[in-house]
C-alpha cells in the first residue's frame, strides 16, 4: 500500500521501478562501504535515510554510474549505469555533495553553460529567479556562501529537464529558509512528475519529502517503506490524556480494538497504547463525553522515524 | 514557476554544439584568470622585449629577436598547453568539476577535445600577439609555413599529455607547484632565451632532448635558418606527444 504524503498530489504509478539495487557490494581497500544492498525506488521521492558513513554516497553515486559495483547489479531508469552511461546520463540530474563548478565562473554562467549541454534546458533566468541565485551578481564560485553553493548545485541537476533526479544531501547546511525552499521545490519537481532519490540524515526530512525512505545502516537497507508505514510497523504509538481519577478502563477498552492497552499511570494519569489513528482518538473522545470526563492534556506521541531508526540500528541518527 | 515547468523532456545537446560551449567556456574562463595570463602572455611578451632590447644573453650572430622569437614561441606553447593546462584541470578535478561533468550529456572524449580546442584558441591569441610584438622588434621569419604549424601541433600535444598526466595523477596543489617548477627550470635549460651551445657540451645535448628545447631549436632552424622540416627535433617531439598521451590516457583519474 502507498499512501500519499503531505503535498496532496496522487502519485503517479508506472509498472517500472526508476531504481532497482540488488545485492550491491561496494569495497574500499578493506573497508566495504555498501554490504549486500537492495533497493527499489518508483516514481515520486525517494529518501535513502541514514546516519553519516552508512553507504548512502556509495549507493547513489554507484547509481549515477561513477562507481562499478564489486558485486550485484544496479538498473536507473532501466539502464546500465556504467555499461551504458552514454544513454543514461542525458536522463538524469546529479547534485553532487559538494563542488563541480569552476572555482573562478561565475553561478549564472555555470548554469547557463550546463543549459547549452542539453536539448531541452529549463529557461535558466527563471530558474535563477526560483532559486534565489540573481543575488549571487558577478561573485565566482569560490566566494559563494554554502547556501548559495548548494542551491547552484541543484539547479545545475535539474535545468536539463531530467526524469530522476539524484540529490546528495541536498539540504546539508543550509539555514531553515534555504532549507524549506529547498523542500519545496523538491515537491514542485514530483509535481510536474520527475522522481526524485536524495540522501538525508535528517529525519524530519524524509518524513517531509519522501513517499519512501529506505533507511540504510552499515552498508544495508534495514527497512522501507513510507513514513507512515514505517512509523506504524512494529511499533506502537501512544495516546495520553489527563481526567478525573479511577476512570473504568475496562469499559472503555471494550470499545477499542483488541491490542489496545490501557493504564492509569497516576490517579487521573491514562495512557493508551496500540494502533492510535483517527478512528481510536475519536471512540476515546466519544466514551470520555458519554461519561462526561473531560480529557484534559490529550496528546498523542506519533513513532518518529528517528524511533525507528534506533529501534533497527540501536544507534543515534545523528551520531 | 507554473506547473509543468520541471515536466521531464530530456537530451543531450548535439555533440558539436556540446564541444564548441565546452570549449569557449574553459577558454573564458582562462582567460580571465589572472594568474594565467601572467603565465601565457605576460611572462612571454616581457622575455621577448626585453631579451630582444638589453643585452643580456649572448644569442650569437645576427638579429637577437631572430633568435629569441621562436624561442618564445615556443615557451607560449608550454605555458598554455603544459603549465596553465595541467594547473587548471588539476583544480577542476579537486573541486570535483570534471566528476560533474563526468554526469553531464558531455562524454569524457569531447570535454577532452574541448579542452584541447581551449588550447588551441589561446595558442592562436598568443602567437598572433608574439609576432607581431616581435615584427615590430625586427624580426624577419624564414622558412616554411607549415613546417612552422607542425612543429607547434606536435609540441602541443606532447605538453598537453605531460600536463593532463600531472594534473590527472598529483594532488592540485602538488600539481600547481610542479608546473611551476617545470617552467621555470625549461625556460633556462630549454633553449628559450639562453642557447643550447652555452652548456657544457654533453648538458647541451641531453637538453636537446626535452620537449621544450625540440620545438624551440625546431623552430630556431626554420623561422631563423629556413631550414625545411627539422627531422630529428619532429621525431623527437612525436615521441613525447605519444608517451606522454598514451600514459596521460593510462594513468589519469577524473576524482
Amino acid at each position: 500500500m502507498r499512501s500519499t504524503p503531505p503535498g496532496e498530489i496522487p502519485r503517479p504509478t508506472p509498472p517500472e521501478p526508476v531504481l532497482q539495487v540488488r545485492g550491491l557490494i561496494k569495497r574500499y581497500g578493506t573497508k566495504t562501504a555498501v554490504d549486500g544492498l537492495d533497493l527499489t525506488a518508483r516514481a515520486g521521492v525517494t529518501a535513502v535515510l541514514g546516519p553519516n558513513g552508512a553507504g548512502k554516497t556509495t549507493t547513489v553515486e554507484t547509481c549515477e554510474g561513477y562507481r562499478r559495483p564489486d558485486a550485484g547489479t544496479v538498473r536507473v531508469l532501466g539502464l546500465d549505469p556504467v555499461r551504458e552511461a552514454a544513454a543514461l546520463r542525458p536522463r538524469i540530474g546529479v547534485m553532487l555533495q559538494s563542488g563541480g563548478v569552476y572555482s573562478g565562473a561565475r553561478a549564472d554562467e555555470m548554469l547557463r553553460h550546463m543549459a547549452k549541454l542539453h536539448a531541452h534546458p529549463l529557461d535558466v533566468d527563471a530558474l535563477i529567479e526560483r532559486l534565489g541565485l540573481g543575488s549571487c551578481g558577478r561573485t565566482t564560485y569560490r566566494r559563494l556562501s554554502g547556501g548559495q553553493q548548494q542551491r547552484l548545485a541543484l539547479a545545475m541537476a535539474v535545468v536539463g529537464r531530467p526524469e530522476l533526479v539524484f540529490l546528495d544531501e541536498p539540504t546539508a547546511g543550509l539555514d531553515p529558509q534555504a532549507r524549506r525552499s529547498t523542500w519545496e521545490l523538491v515537491r514542485e519537481l514530483r509535481a510536474d512528475g520527475v522522481s526524485v532519490v536524495l540522501t538525508t540524515h535528517a529525519m524530519d526530512e524524509a518524513e517531509q519529502l519522501a513517499d519512501d525512505v529506505a533507511i540504510i545502516d552499515a552498508g544495508r537497507v534495514v527497512a522501507q517503506g513510507s513514513p507512515e508505514e514505517l512509523c506504524r510497523g512494529g511499533a506502537e504509538n501512544t495516546l495520553r490524556f489527563t481526567g478525573r481519577s479511577g476512570l473504568d478502563l475496562a469499559s472503555l477498552l471494550k470499545a477499542l480494538p483488541a491490542e489496545t492497552a490501557a493504564v492509569e499511570l497516576a490517579p487521573g494519569s491514562y495512557r493508551l497504547t496500540g494502533t492510535v489513528d483517527p478512528q481510536l482518538l475519536a471512540t476515546v473522545t466519544s466514551w470520555c463525553a458519554q461519561h462526561g470526563v473531560m480529557p484534559d492534556q490529550l496528546s498523542v506521541e506519533r513513532h518518529t522515524l528517528e524511533d525507528v531508526f534506533l529501534e533497527l540500528t540501536g544507534k543515534e541518527l545523528r551520531a | 514557476m507554473r506547473t509543468g515547468t520541471y515536466a521531464p523532456k530530456p537530451g543531450a545537446a548535439p555533440v558539436g554544439r556540446m564541444i564548441a560551449a565546452q570549449a569557449a567556456f574553459e577558454t573564458r574562463l582562462l582567460l580571465r584568470n589572472g594568474e594565467q595570463l601572467l603565465l601565457t602572455v605576460i611572462i612571454p611578451s616581457l622575455l621577448l622585449v626585453l631579451f630582444s632590447t638589453v643585452d643580456v644573453v649572448d644569442t650569437g650572430d645576427g638579429e637577437p629577436v631572430d633568435f629569441l622569437a621562436p624561442g618564445i614561441l615556443a615557451l607560449a606553447v608550454m605555458s598554455t598547453a603544459f603549465t596553465g593546462q595541467a594547473i587548471a584541470t588539476g583544480f577542476e578535478r579537486r573541486y570535483g568539476v570534471l566528476k560533474r561533468l563526468g554526469a553531464s550529456p558531455l562524454p569524457r572524449w569531447a570535454l577532452m577535445t574541448s579542452k584541447t580546442l581551449a588550447v588551441l584558441v589561446t595558442e592562436v591569441l598568443q602567437v598572433v600577439l608574439l609576432a607581431v610584438i616581435a615584427l615590430a622588434l625586427g624580426w624577419s621569419p624564414h622558412g616554411n609555413p607549415l613546417a612552422v604549424l607542425l612543429l607547434l601541433a606536435l609540441g602541443t600535444a606532447a605538453f598537453s599529455g605531460l600536463g593532463l598526466l600531472m594534473a590527472g595523477t598529483l594532488k592540485a596543489e602538488a600539481t600547481l607547484a610542479a608546473a611551476n617548477l617545470v617552467f621555470l627550470l625549461l625556460l633556462v635549460g630549454g633553449g628559450v632565451v639562453v642557447p643550447l651551445s652555452k652548456f657544457p657540451d654533453a648538458v647541451g645535448a641531453a637538453l636537446g632532448w626535452l620537449p621544450i628545447s625540440a620545438l624551440s631549436e625546431g623552430l630556431r632552424a626554420v623561422l631563423q635558418d629556413g631550414a625545411g622540416l627539422p627531422l630529428a627535433q619532429v621525431g623527437i617531439l612525436a615521441v613525447w606527444a605519444v608517451a606522454a598521451l598514451a600514459a596521460a590516457g593510462r594513468f589519469f583519474r577524473w576524482e
